[in-house]
């Protein structure tokens, strides 16, 4: 378990915030900590990585003090046992590929984790190859792979996702949720992807402003009524169109585009670029197996 | 012609710039790291050579070292050190002299890596010092290179300093530029020739191998 109770006065492109995070985020669950760019979200993991100190608080993890300004305890980075995936990567560019994941290990002999995470996350073929000569996916599995070497206490992820596409972003999302569960990792993730905090998260903090709004289950916080749909899905609204009296949304859900038809009154709170939940109760969906 | 002069210049260089190496790379790191609010201070004391005229350092330091003064009698007394007229003295006043030469490219190496490098390797466990060897050292070997070669020339072209607090005492103080500037003065055209060609000549090798390796490093820094 983590007790973050931090205070940190930011300066922004908007001028002076006061960060105040304050929250319990359980062991062995992935976490998202969600707010537009500029709330405070990757402070608030520098803070609990000892990147960043806060000006007053307490970090508790798993019972030990990590920092606490009321006894100046602040445990530098290299103690905290934390895993890190920045959002540049961070790959060192002089070792190679595995040359990156043995850095992190403690001791030189205990390459079996090494030889087990590149084969869970198919590095295989790659590990000879120098970071600069890796494309952007592949950088970021290495960076996953190098930060959970140590089997940290708890898994950080700053933005992991938001220099790749679409197709390649699904597919590391697989990734991170394979380890987080093969490792038993408690896992704190830094989005402003409604999407990707919808498939990866078990809970959600909402960043605004630099304080915590809500805090719960995703499908919870994001939609303002409880919905029992059949089945759900979010997405993001691309264009909606008059014909005759009602209008069509077209909505991008993952890679389709999904066409629904709305009424005067539904359109008129909606706008292009939205974020919809787009559920179904009345039917009963048909599933037939592709092949 | 005598070698004695070319073979001390070399000597000399090569020393001063082992030296500098080892103590440059701590002064850049701090330089390029630090917070504090002496950074300026510090950093104009170690850019001043680029901008004194050499007899000016030279002089102050013929005075620190003299044994009339405190500092050198004491370095005589406990070290049994002479610096003035010395080959030591020389070094170490090459040392300071060369500084800013070694010391900017290795502190602009390290402002340029991402910071997030250094953090990664201290969230994955390792400490400082593990960090500069393996991680920074590494990634600014053009930084370095550069470093060493125009320490080492600006070594080579040194005058005033020497003259200054060296003389032109036969391999012991007679570098080349001192020989070249003795020799014109007695008017051997010839021999001032000779060296003033040799010492062309390396330079522009030495400058021309670190344009090459670098590519466009070099631009960016002196720019």
């Amino acid at each position: 378990m983590i007790e973050l109770d931090v205070h940190k006065k930011l300066n922004t492109a908007e001028g002076e915030m006061d960060l105040h995070f304050k929250s319990v985020v359980k062991s062995r669950a992935l976490t998202t900590i969600y707010g537009t760019s500029g709330a405070g979200k990757t402070s608030v993991l520098r803070m609990l990585a000892g990147l960043l100190s806060p000006d007053s608080g307490k970090i508790i993890v798993n019972e030990s003090t990590w920092f606490d300004s009321s006894s100046r305890t602040n445990l530098p980075p290299q103690e905290r046992k934390v895993g890190f995936v920045f959002q540049d990567y961070a790959l060192f560019p002089n070792m190679t590929v595995r040359e990156n994941l043995e850095y992190a290990l403690a001791s030189k002999n205990e390459t079996k984790v090494i030889d087990e995470l590149i084969d869970l996350i198919e590095l295989g073929g790659l590990e000879k190859r120098k970071p600069d000569t890796l494309s952007g996916g592949q950088k970021q599995r290495v960076a996953l792979a190098r930060a959970i070497v140590r089997k940290p206490q708890v898994l950080m992820l700053d933005e992991p996702l938001s220099a790749l596409d679409q197709s390649m972003r699904s597919k590391l999302q697989d990734y991170i949720l394979q380890l987080h569960k093969e490792y038993n990792l408690t896992t704190l993730l830094v989005s402003h992807e409604m999407g990707e905090v919808f498939k990866l998260s078990d809970e959600v903090i909402v960043l605004e402003n630099g304080s915590v709004r809500q805090q719960g289950l995703p499908a919870e916080l994001f939609t303002s009524r409880q919905v029992s749909g059949k089945f759900q899905f979010t997405g993001e609204i691309l264009n909606i169109q008059k014909e005759d009296i009602i209008y069509i949304i077209s909505v991008l859900i993952g890679n389709s585009l999904v066409k629904v038809a709305a009424d005067e009154r539904e359109v008129a709170k909606l706008a292009v670029g939205d974020k919809v939940l787009v559920a179904s109760k009345a039917f009963n969906p048909i599933i037939q197996k592709i092949g | 012609m005598e070698w004695g002069p070319i073979i001390l210049t070399f000597k000399l260089a090569f020393i001063t710039t082992a030296i500098l190496l080892v103590v440059s790379i701590p002064i850049a790191y701090w330089l390029a790291f630090t917070r504090s609010r002496i950074k300026p201070i510090l950093e104009t004391l170690v850019s001043m050579p680029l901008v004194l005229p050499p007899t000016v350092l030279g002089f102050y330091l013929l005075i620190a070292f003299s044994p009339s003064f405190f500092f050198g009698r004491l370095l005589n007394e406990w070290f049994g050190l002479k610096l003035v007229f010395s080959f030591e003295g020389l070094v170490i006043a090459s040392v300071f002299y060369s500084l800013p030469f070694m010391v900017h490219p290795i502190q602009s190496g390290f402002s340029n890596l991402a910071s997030s490098l250094t953090e990664a390797s201290f969230v994955l466990g390792k400490s400082k010092i593990t960090t500069l060897f393996k991680v920074l050292l590494p990634n600014i070997k053009p930084s370095l290179l550069t470093g060493l070669v125009l320490a080492f020339a600006h070594t080579i072209g040194e005058f005033g300093v020497v003259l200054m607090i060296g003389g032109n005492i036969p391999d012991k103080t007679k570098v080349a530029s001192i020989a070249i500037y003795d020799e014109v003065e007695s008017l051997n055209y010839g021999t001032a020739n000779t060296y003033s060609f040799i010492l062309f000549a390396v330079t522009f090798i030495v400058l021309l191998a670190v344009y090459l390796v670098n590519g466009g490093y070099m631009k960016r820094f002196l720019k």
